[in-house]
C-alpha cells in the first residue's frame, strides 16, 4: 500500500496562537482516517491546509508522492465543518452549478438516491433540516466524484437519528474505496467509521492507530474514583488525575491498588469503581495538559 | 471555462430575481428618484447663477464693471466663445456675456437661452446694472434642465446599482463563507469575477433602458442621437463601474467597511461627475479629480448623444477611456481577490 497523502512536520502559526504544531501522518489509499479531538485541537486548520485553502507556516503536504498542486482540487471533494450556500437556490439548483465546476461527474441520479435527497430537491436549500443540509452538503462534495473526501465534522450538530443515518451514508461512500479523512469530536464516530485514528490536541498529534489497538493500549485497566481529600498526602504509584474535588486513579491490578490504599488507612467510604470508556480514553489523550497528572 | 461562467450567471441571475424584496426595491427606487427629481426640478430652481465671460480684459471686480459686483453669481472666464454659446444653449451656464472692446463689435454683449428660467433672471439682473448691453439669442434647439438632469440621474442610478449590488453580495459571499466553499472547486478568480460582472450588468443595463423609456415616455426629454449608441456607451459605462465595486471589494469581508469604502467611491462620483450640475468652472483640481471617474466619462457621452446627436466617431474618447478603465479594474480586482479572510 502506497500513501496518497502525507503530511511532514506541517505548522500553521497564527498571530496569536500556533494552530497546528508540526504534525505528521501519512494515509494509506482507500484508508478512511479519523482526526479526532475536542474544540480548537487544530482539526479544521489541518484539513484546510491539506485542502490547499490555507497555507501552512511551514512543514509539506505530499499527495501521490509529489509536493500538492492546484489540480488537487479536481480530485478532492470538501465538506466544512459549516457552509453558506447562495441564497433563493434549490437543492437541485446546488447540484447543478457544482457539477459544472468540474469536467468528471459522478452519476447526478445515483448521488440523489445515495444522499436521499429526492424528497426535497426543489426546496430552497437555505430552508432544510440540519440532517438534509448535511446530505445536501455531501453530495456537493460528491458531485465530481472525487478520490479524496474531507469530511470536516459532519454530523457536529445533528440528532441521534439523522447521525445514524449519516454514518450510513458514509459507510457506502467507503465500500466505493474512496479516501476519506473524517474529523469529529465524537469518539463512537471515529470508532465506527475509521479504519485509523489519530487523536489532536492543541496543535499536536498525541496517538494514532486503529481504533483496536487504540482501545487496547489503553482500556486494559480499571478505574478508581475517590474523594481528593480523603487521600490526604497519599501519592499512589499508579497513574492518576486529580480532577477537582475527586481523584481517579487507573490500574490494571485492582488488588494491588486496592492493597496501597488501604496499607495507606485511606478511607474508602466513597470508593467508586468503574470500566474505562471511550469517552474516558479521549478526555485522558485530550486533557493531558488541563489537568494534573502524575505518572510513576 | 464559460460553461462554469454560464452557470454562475444563472445561479445568481436566480438569486436576484427569486429575492423579491430586493427586486420591488431595486426598481422602485431609480423611478422614484427620476420623478421625484423631474418634479422638484421642473422649474428649474438651481440657487446659483453661472455666467462665463469671454476673455476679460481685466480683473472681474465691480471697477472694471459693475456686473462684477452682483452677489450670488459664478463667473467664470472662457476662451472659446462658441464652446460657451453651446453651453448656455446646454444649460450648464446661465448667461455668457463679453465686455471686452477690444473684441469685434458683433460678438460684445450677452447670450442668453430663452428657455432658462435661470438665464431670465440672470438677464433681469443685467439689464438693471447696465441697460444698453446687446442681446444674442442662443440658436440651438433650447434645451431644458430635465433634458439634462435625467441622464445624470439615470447614470447615477446605474453607479448605485453597479457599486452596491455587486460588491455587497461578494461581501456577503465572502463573509458567509461561501466563497470559501467555491475555493474548494477548481473555480479560478477570474472566472468567478467575470460571471458576477456580467450577471450585474444584465440587471443594470436592462433596468437603465426600461428607467429610460419610461421616464421618456412620460417626461419627454431631448434623445437626438441613435439609441445603439446610447446603449453601448451605457453598457461601458456599467462595465466600468461594476469592475471598480470589484476591485474596491476584492479582499473585503465586512458589510461595514465594503459600505465604507463603496460609499467613499459613490459620493465624489455623484458630486463631482456632472450629475446635477455642471463642473464648469469649479475649482480646476475637482475637475481633474472627477476625471478619474467613469461616471464623468459616461455622462459625458450620455449627454452628447442625447443632447448634441453625437455620434461614434465624436465618441472615440470617452470609449477608449471607459473600455481602458474596465480592463484596469478587472485586472487589479482578479489580482487581489481573496476567497476568504485566511
Ligand atoms: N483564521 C484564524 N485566525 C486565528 N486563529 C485561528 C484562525 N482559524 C483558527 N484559529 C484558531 O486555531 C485553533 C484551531 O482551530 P481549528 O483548526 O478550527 O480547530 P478544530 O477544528 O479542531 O476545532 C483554534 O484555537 C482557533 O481559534
Ligand atoms: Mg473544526
Amino acid at each position: 500500500m502506497t500513501a496518497i497523502i502525507e503530511v511532514k512536520a506541517l505548522r500553521k502559526e497564527y498571530p496569536k496562537l500556533i494552530a497546528v504544531d508540526g504534525i505528521d501522518f501519512a494515509i494509506e489509499k482507500g484508508c478512511c482516517f479519523g482526526l479526532l479531538g475536542p474544540n480548537g485541537a487544530g482539526k479544521s486548520t489541518t484539513i484546510e491546509m491539506i485542502e490547499g485553502l490555507k497555507k501552512p507556516t511551514s512543514g509539506e503536504i505530499l499527495f501521490n508522492g509529489v509536493p500538492m498542486n492546484s489540480d488537487f482540487k479536481k480530485v478532492a471533494g470538501i465538506q466544512f465543518q459549516s457552509t453558506a450556500l447562495q441564497d433563493f437556490l434549490s437543492v437541485s439548483d446546488n447540484l447543478t452549478l457544482f457539477r459544472s465546476f468540474y469536467d468528471r461527474h459522478a452519476d447526478l441520479q445515483d448521488l440523489i438516491a445515495d444522499c436521499d435527497l429526492s424528497s426535497f430537491l426543489e426546496q430552497d436549500a437555505s430552508k432544510l433540516s440540519g440532517g438534509q443540509r448535511q446530505r445536501l452538503l455531501l453530495a456537493l462534495a460528491l458531485v465530481h466524484d472525487p478520490e479524496v473526501i474531507f469530511l470536516d465534522e459532519p454530523t457536529t450538530g445533528l440528532d441521534p437519528n439523522a447521525r445514524r443515518q449519516f454514518w450510513a451514508l458514509i459507510q457506502k461512500i467507503k465500500a466505493g474505496n474512496k479516501t476519506i479523512i473524517l474529523t469529529t469530536h465524537y469518539m463512537e464516530e471515529a470508532y465506527l467509521l475509521c479504519d485509523e485514528i489519530a487523536i489532536m490536541a492543541k496543535g499536536k498529534l498525541i496517538a494514532r492507530g486503529t481504533p483496536d489497538t487504540l482501545l487496547a493500549q489503553h482500556f486494559g485497566d480499571n478505574i478508581l474514583e475517590l474523594p481528593t481529600a480523603a487521600l490526604g498526602a497519599y501519592q499512589p504509584k499508579e497513574t492518576h488525575f486529580h480532577k477537582g474535588e475527586k481523584t481517579e486513579i487507573y490500574t490494571k491490578d485492582m488488588n494491588q491498588a486496592l492493597r496501597g490504599l488501604i496499607d495507606s488507612g485511606i478511607d474508602l467510604t466513597h470508593l467508586k469503581i468503574r470500566s474505562r470508556t471511550l469517552d474516558d480514553l479521549f478526555l485522558e489523550l485530550t486533557n493531558k495538559d488541563t489537568e494534573e497528572k502524575v505518572h510513576v | 471555462m464559460f460553461s462554469r461562467i454560464r452557470t454562475l450567471i444563472h445561479a445568481r441571475n436566480l438569486e436576484f430575481f427569486r429575492d423579491r424584496a430586493s427586486l420591488g426595491w431595486s426598481v422602485a427606487m431609480p423611478f422614484f428618484l427620476v420623478f421625484a427629481l423631474a418634479l422638484a426640478f421642473y422649474g428649474d430652481n438651481k440657487p446659483l447663477f453661472k455666467v462665463a465671460v469671454y476673455q476679460p480684459s481685466a480683473e472681474m471686480t465691480a471697477k472694471l464693471n459693475p456686473i462684477f459686483g452682483l452677489e450670488h453669481v459664478h463667473f467664470y472666464t472662457t476662451d472659446n466663445l462658441q464652446r460657451a454659446i453651446d453651453k448656455v444653449a446646454r444649460h450648464q451656464t446661465d448667461l455668457l456675456i463679453n465686455l471686452n472692446p477690444s473684441t469685434a463689435s458683433a460678438e460684445q454683449g450677452y447670450w442668453v437661452n430663452i428657455d432658462s428660467p435661470n438665464g431670465y433672471f440672470m438677464e433681469k439682473l443685467l439689464k438693471q446694472v447696465d441697460p444698453n448691453l446687446k442681446r444674442h439669442d442662443t440658436e440651438n434647439h433650447p434645451i431644458r434642465y430635465i433634458d439634462w438632469v435625467i441622464p445624470g440621474v439615470i447614470g447615477m442610478n446605474i453607479m448605485f446599482g453597479a457599486l452596491f449590488g455587486v460588491g455587497f453580495v461578494i461581501v456577503r459571499y465572502r463573509k458567509s463563507g461561501y466563497l470559501k466553499r467555491l475555493n474548494a472547486t477548481p473555480l479560478r478568480p477570474v472566472e468567478f469575477i467575470l460571471a458576477q460582472l456580467v450577471s450585474r450588468l444584465f440587471i443594470v443595463v436592462f433596468l437603465a433602458v426600461v428607467i429610460f423609456m419610461i421616464s421618456k415616455w412620460i417626461l419627454g426629454f431631448a434623445m437626438n442621437g441613435s439609441y445603439w449608441l446610447l446603449l453601448l456607451v451605457t453598457i461601458l459605462g456599467s462595465l466600468s463601474m461594476i469592475a471598480m465595486s470589484l476591485m474596491v471589494t476584492a479582499r473585503v469581508s465586512s458589510e461595514e467597511l465594503a459600505g465604507g469604502l463603496l460609499n467613499m467611491v459613490s459620493w465624489p462620483m455623484m458630486l463631482l461627475s456632472g450629475v446635477w450640475f455642471s463642473l464648469e468652472g469649479a475649482y480646476p483640481p475637482l475637475k481633474y479629480l472627477a476625471q478619474l471617474f467613469p461616471l464623468t466619462h459616461m455622462l459625458d457621452a450620455v449627454r452628447a448623444i442625447t443632447i448634441d446627436g453625437a455620434g461614434l466617431a465624436d465618441l472615440t474618447q470617452p470609449i477608449l477611456v471607459l473600455s481602458l478603465m474596465t480592463l484596469v479594474f478587472i485586472v487589479i480586482g482578479a489580482y487581489a481577490f481573496k476567497w476568504s479572510d485566511d
